[in-house]
């Protein structure tokens, strides 16, 4: 037996165990990249390694001696394999840390691209009112542009050459016989279509485009955008106009916001008011016309006044779009330059 | 309409802070548009007496006038206005003096010629709008003393009124005293004029023939006489002015006096003058024609109403404006003054179509009260009395068709149902009388007659509305009404809002350009040049509605491009205008449909076809087809029409034609989306059905087809798709190639095929078989054949 050839001691053995294992921690200590550190664990851990040959050396020595230099042999290997591991993760931490700073990016270098488009201020005002009144149990309806002066004027009890119609600087249209069709001046001719095409009763709001003949300047376009309500039921009272008509000042521009009616003409509505909404500031603002749906305007439409009844509103979108904005010439609204409509 | 707060006094004993006065009247229906506090800030205003006139050394538009503040000793006043003469009596603001309108007088140079004060016009003295020249002041005031005080001018306040059609007592001081009088609780009275009368003489033979009694409903002619015409009394002159109306001379002014306290209208003229001593009304004749007091002359047609004189010379236009000749001046003794009611819409036609627009027309048109003529007439001679002018007794009175009155059965449930009150009969005729309502309570009901001043008032309805204002608007509570359907948008304006969204976030924005067309825009933009045209255009650049949103979207994009801005992309929902194309009775309205116009500014025809396809995608249009081909406006051989199955086209998208795009001063290829929403609501959607998403592994099959140029990639894909089975999980063309190796006129389209079976893995020959189907659909009915 080769044992006999070479007789060891237990202490020659520790004390080469302690010299193996601080070589073999300084080797893998001067490893420097993870393929070395791989090279040297074999080296020091593999079936060839001068540790691995101490365990066949065991065999030479007696039970106390196997027992203690095989505990010292491993709590050598174990430290070793420790000092492996740890050297690994050192060496990928490096490893990474390199790949990733070699990946490194100014993110302040990216500007914006040409971003999102927006919609127009318009037409967001248009969007929040129509939620607004949508949330109030309000349908939406929309009417066409180029109207009959009957749906723009005659059902809405403006006789033929009545003065108030001189009030609506209105735009005609060739088509048809002359003076039988025009740009709708107001969007009130939808009301005159929704009680002609469907029964009662009637909750809606009709947003739209309506013309005027007006020259174009700070506060007045030939086109501008309006808002219609029109509440018809059995028993819809003025109260209930005041009452909406609060709800949606304080819904649209703030809890601090109040409203108030005053007198007013309008030939399909009676009896009719302007309505006025003051600011927190105590200023007033003067938002739109509104009033009992004339008796006239519900016979037009087919329907008994006495059984039927309501309130209509009206009021103008673009100077609360340009208001919400600090815009204080209209006339931008309609320029659509880009660095304009980008704001909104 | 503008009305003093003093004169308001003369009938009811208004109180109170005058700017809460104001709110009433504005809460009433009368909106106070200015409220103006006059005879504030005249101290240190002086009268002076204009000593010499003459010019500035160095310059033109400026005089040097030289006057007596009352110590005798010459000031001289530089002054821009070249009104007065030497005796004049003239307003001056003294050195150290602050005017109402804020100006702090100091002694001044002025191009070196030294100014002690300032000479004032009556709008720099805040009595009213004339700014023509310095105000001359009546010749008997004291020189030196203040003039406020010389003139008694008293704090006063002067409204300007908003008066709607529906208020013709409201076109008058005194109606809108009465209006405030019963909302404040006051008593309102019409004074009785003082006037001295005579045994009628010359009024007996006045003649007055009124051929048109359905417009003319009363005609009255009394005589004055005694008159001895010159300035008037400085109070009413004072009136006059500060309400707008420039003083002439007494009887003149007497009579605007009436029109403006009482509303009625009405002329004086010199009975020496008249032709024929009287007066006959008829309709105009065809062609006729009258030189306005304007000095303008009418031409008139059968729908005018004239005045002529007795010898059938037409004298004015009823309810309108006078004519020019009959003026009242300094000889005139005796005067005949007529007043009258016309039909107001005859007033308003004529007023209207001539374009001619006077105090009487305003009041004449609302509706004036055929009944205060008598009190007018006296009171227009109470006015002359001061100088011994006396009225006859006795009036030439024809009526003609005068407005009926009938009582109205105002039913008390009906009313309160409407406003939402709860009021009893006796609390409505109670709020109804002071503005001369008489409601009579007849049960619950009142029975109600309306006031000869509310023209505008017939119906019960009215009579509500009156109830309510007097009630107090804000004296009505507020109720929220509940609306018995739980509301959303329609699907169409779901989808609308959907589309917006989906393109601002491709980067597009919301352009909003008027839908208003110039003569050749159209043209310009490669369209033809047919819009329906506005009657009335205020200007030729909003004479034509536009038929494609092309026009508005272009030239947005050439007012950005003129700033610089490039690569813009806009987009808009818009209407579009265009005759119907219709067999037989055209229909009532034009044919208008809702489009939508995407321009994207330097972005090529491809890049546009993108744009549609995200489009597509959203509105579930899979079944709308891209077919090559020209579109007006469009880049001939980047443009293709977008086409439901067989039907017409939908809409069309490509890049915008260089001649238009130079036309505009465009200088980058612009691409273009363009479709009818209208149309593209009644084609069929994608109705989204669900089809299940394999587990198994998908095989691709790639095939190269090369395909004659003229043959469309989308007839390529569609053989392919019609040919492959259920098994086409999707298809791409992923490469188109041109070159060495394919024939001129042809190209390689390279197709990958994405094969799938929702239940197991495909196996080799079920993918073999369906890659031989589409080979053999694709060289079978196309000039293609599969690259090797």
């Amino acid at each position: 037996m080769s044992g006999s050839a070479t007789p060891t001691s237990s202490d020659d053995l520790a004390a080469e165990i302690g010299r193996l294992e601080d070589a073999a921690r300084e080797g893998v200590a001067a490893a420097t990249t993870l393929d070395e550190l791989r090279a040297v664990e074999v080296g020091v851990l593999g079936k060839r390694s001068a540790l691995t040959a101490v365990r066949r050396r065991l065999g030479g020595l007696d039970d106390e001696g196997r027992r203690t230099v095989g505990k010292l042999l491993h709590a050598a290997v174990e430290a070793v394999q420790v000092a492996v591991a740890e050297r690994r993760a050192s060496l990928e931490a490096a490893a990474r840390a390199a790949r990733l700073e070699a990946e490194r990016l100014d993110l302040t270098e990216v500007l914006p691209g040409a971003g999102i488009g927006h919609l127009h201020p318009v037409t967001q005002a248009m969007r929040e009112l129509e939620d607004l009144f949508v949330g109030m149990g309000f349908t939406v309806v929309e009417g066409p542009e180029v109207e009959t002066d009957w749906h723009n004027f005659g059902a809405l009890n403006f006789p033929p050459d009545h003065p108030a119609r001189d009030e609506y600087d209105t735009l005609y249209v060739r088509y048809g016989p002359p003076g039988s069709t025009l740009l709708r001046t107001h969007t009130s001719p939808v009301q005159v279509r929704v009680m002609s095409s469907e029964p009662p009763p009637y909750y809606s709001i009709m947003p739209g485009r309506v013309f005027r003949s007006d020259t174009a300047d700070a506060t007045h376009m030939p086109v501008f955008h309006q808002i219609e309500g029109l509440v018809v039921d059995r028993d819809i009272t003025f109260a209930h106009l005041a009452g909406t008509i609060d709800a949606f000042t304080k819904a649209y521009f703030g809890g601090d916001f109040t409203s108030r009616l005053r007198a007013s003409y309008f030939p399909f509505t009676e009896p009719s008011a302007e309505f006025d909404i003051r600011r927190p500031d105590g200023t007033w603002l003067e938002l739109g016309g509104c009033g009992m749906v004339h008796p006239n305007v519900l016979r037009n439409c087919g329907h008994d006044p006495d059984e039927w009844q309501g309130f209509a509103f009206g009021f103008g979108i673009d100077r609360l779009a340009a208001a919400r904005h600090g815009v204080d010439d209209l006339r931008d609204l309609f320029t659509n330059d880009i660095r304009f409509l980008r704001q909104f | 309409m503008k009305v003093l707060l003093s004169w308001l006094r003369d009938f009811a004993p208004l109180e109170g802070d005058p700017v809460a006065l104001g709110e009433e009247m504005s809460d009433l229906g009368m909106a106070v548009e200015h409220l103006q506090v006059i005879g504030e800030g005249l101290e240190g205003v002086v009268v002076a007496r204009v000593l010499a006139t003459r010019p500035h050394p160095d310059a033109d538009r400026i005089q040097l006038v030289e006057v007596d503040a009352g110590d005798g000793r010459a000031l001289q006043v530089v002054c821009g206005a070249f009104n007065m003469a030497p005796g004049d009596l003239v307003p001056l603001a003294t050195v150290g003096a602050t005017l109402p309108d804020g100006t702090e007088i100091g002694r001044r140079r002025m191009r070196g010629e030294w100014s002690d004060g300032m000479l004032c016009s009556a709008r720099e003295l805040g009595l009213g709008g004339d700014h023509a020249g310095i105000q001359i002041l009546p010749r008997d005031l004291p020189v030196g003393a203040p003039v406020a005080e010389a003139m008694g001018i008293g704090r006063d306040v002067l409204y300007d009124l908003e008066i709607n059609p529906n208020r013709p007592d409201a076109m008058s001081v005194a109606g809108v005293a009465r209006d405030l009088a019963a909302r404040s609780g006051v008593p309102f009275s019409l004074p009785e004029p003082l006037v001295a009368t005579t045994a009628p003489d010359r009024v007996r033979s006045v003649t007055v023939e009124v051929e048109a009694p359905d417009l003319c409903g009363r005609f009255t002619a009394r005589v004055v006489g005694g008159v001895a015409v010159g300035p008037s009394d400085p109070s009413v002159a004072r009136r006059l002015t500060l309400l707008g109306m420039r003083p002439i001379n007494s009887v003149v002014d007497a009579s605007n006096y009436v029109m403006l306290e009482l509303g009625q209208p009405n002329h004086p003229y010199d009975l020496a003058k008249l032709g024929g001593g009287g007066f006959r009304v008829r309709r105009a004749r065809m062609g006729e024609a009258l030189v306005t007091l304007d000095g303008v002359e009418r031409t008139l047609t059968p729908d005018d109403l004239l005045i002529c004189d007795g010898d059938d010379r037409a004298v004015g236009i009823a309810g309108v404006m006078g004519g020019a000749d009959t003026e009242i001046d300094a000889t005139t003794t005796e005067v005949v003054v007529e007043m009258a009611w016309f039909l107001p819409i005859s007033v308003a036609r004529t007023s209207r179509r001539l374009r001619l627009r006077s105090e009487a027309s305003a009041r004449f048109e609302k509706g004036t009260d055929p009944e205060v003529i008598d009190l007018a007439h006296r009171r227009f001679a109470e006015l002359l009395a001061p100088s011994g002018a006396r009225l006859e007794d006795g009036a030439v009175d024809v009526r003609g068709q005068l407005p009926e009155r009938r009582p109205v059965r105002v039913r008390t449930a009906r009313l309160n149902r409407l406003l939402g009150t709860d009021l009893d009969a006796r609390r409505i005729a109670g709020l109804l009388a002071p503005i001369g309502f008489a409601a009579t309570v007849v049960g619950e009901d009142t029975e109600v007659t309306i006031p000869s001043w509310r023209y505008d008032s017939s119906t019960e309805i009215d009579v509500v509305e009156e109830v309510a204002r007097l009630y107090g608007y804000a004296a009505i509570g507020r109720r929220l009404p509940s609306s018995p359907r739980a509301a959303r948008l329609t699907a169409r304006q779901r989808e609308r809002r959907r589309l917006g969204d989906l393109l601002t976030s491709r980067g597009l924005s919301e352009a909003m350009p008027l839908p208003f067309l110039a003569p050749g825009d159209l043209e310009r933009c490669g369209l033809p040049g047919d819009g329906i045209e506005i009657a009335n255009p205020l200007v030729a650049e909003e004479s034509i509605l536009r038929t494609s949103l092309l026009p508005g979207l272009v030239k947005a994009l050439a007012t950005n491009a003129a700033r610089r801005n490039t690569g813009v992309g806009l987009w808009e929902v818009g209407h579009v205008f265009r005759r119907p194309v219709a067999d037989g009775e055209a229909p009532p309205l034009p044919d208008e449909r809702q489009q939508l116009g995407v321009v994207l500014g330097g972005s090529d025809a491809p890049a546009a076809v993108r744009e549609w396809w995200a489009v597509a995608e959203l509105l579930g249009l899979r079944g709308v087809s891209v077919v090559n081909g020209p579109v007006p406006g469009l880049h001939p051989t980047r443009s293709a029409r977008l086409v439901a199955g067989a039907g017409a086209a939908v809409g069309a998208v490509g890049e915008l034609d260089p001649q238009v795009l130079e036309a505009h001063g465009i200088g980058e290829r612009v691409g273009w989306v363009e479709l009818d929403l209208d149309a593209a609501d009644a084609l069929p959607r994608d109705p989204h059905a669900f089809r299940p998403v394999s587990v198994y592994p998908s095989s691709d099959v790639d095939l190269a087809f090369e395909v004659d140029e003229d043959v469309p990639a989308s007839a390529v894909e569609a053989a392919i798709v019609a040919a492959a089975d259920e098994r086409l999980a999707s298809i791409g063309l992923f490469d188109v190639y041109r070159g060495p190796g394919i024939p001129a006129g042809r190209r390689s389209l390279a197709y990958r095929l994405r094969l799938d079976a929702p239940d197991h893995t495909l196996t080799d020959d079920e993918v073999a078989a369906v890659r031989r189907r589409c080979i053999a659909a694709v060289e079978g009915s196309l000039p293609a054949s599969l690259r090797g």
